[in-house]
């Protein structure tokens, strides 16, 4: 399966909910932050993998693909929740590479440079994630290619 | 001052990542993009900055256990909204408590 760039679909986003994820995002990097201040790195440290922004996410794309099918003339569809169990899918996949960058600073950070380890830690981030993706994408193509007549 | 930079560039760096689950197809692609380490790298940044690194790399061993805990919660909500169909924006919220529980429970198991 080809993975494409469909600039489109920014058109369908709204002023106010650009604002929201920017607010959402901000507001999670300031707590993790005074919540490492106030009760100390070991309990700080979860929230640099909080689901900062997957709810308000979630949210948009159940209503934009509502929206897209009441469009189309279907008042009442399940096809914004399908939607939003694809992409929670894809996020359990990220989120296992999400421990592996995690994984690479604690090791990595106190030797090395700070920057380097940030910036190999997030590489190695893309490369599991989709690497994880594109085995799971040939898991299910062979699966179903085993029960073919 | 330091919150105020630390806000503009956690929020900049997290609707960077949005925009980029925006723009990607397939959607299960796009996903992986949801639980990218957008908090991570603007607070991480900042703490190295401040506090130092071996600071930094602590709250990183932490955020094992918030990733663990993240992976809970997107099969959750795979499991209560792409099989049981529940409405997305309720089931989010109230599933931020699957990820509380899942993160304070592998902190308090494995890390503390």
């Amino acid at each position: 399966m080809k993975i494409l760039a469909d600039f489109s679909s920014l058109r369908n986003i709204k002023w106010y909910e650009h604002l929201t994820r920017f607010l959402l995002g901000g507001l999670v990097s300031v707590l993790a932050g005074l919540i490492a201040k106030g009760f100390g790195p070991e309990l700080g440290g979860l929230f640099l993998a909080f689901p900062a922004i997957f709810p308000a996410g979630a949210t948009l794309l159940d209503k934009h693909e509502r929206e897209k099918k009441q469009k189309a003339g279907i008042p009442a569809t399940i096809r914004g929740r399908l939607a939003v169990g694809l992409d929670a899918r894809g996020a359990a996949l990220g989120s296992a590479a999400l421990g592996a960058f995690a994984f690479i600073v604690w090791k990595a950070l106190p030797d090395y440079n700070a920057a380097a380890v940030l910036g190999a830690a997030f590489a190695v981030w893309i490369a599991l994630a989709v690497g994880i993706w594109r085995a799971r994408k040939l898991h299910v193509y062979f699966s179903r290619r085993k029960h073919l007549p | 001052m330091d919150l105020v930079v630390r806000f503009v560039v956690g929020g900049a760096i997290v609707s960077i990542f949005a925009l980029i689950a925006d723009v990607l197809r397939p959607k299960g692609f796009a996903g992986l993009f949801g639980a990218a380490p957008s908090v991570a790298l603007a607070t991480l940044s900042f703490t190295i900055l401040s506090q130092g690194k071996l600071y930094a790399a602590i709250e990183a061993r932490s955020m094992i256990a918030g990733a663990a805990a993240f992976l809970l919660y997107a099969v959750s909500c795979v499991y209560f909204i792409g099989m049981k169909h529940a409405k997305a924006a309720p089931a989010t919220l109230a599933l931020l408590a699957v990820w509380a529980v899942g993160a304070f429970g592998f902190w308090a198991a494995w890390l503390r």
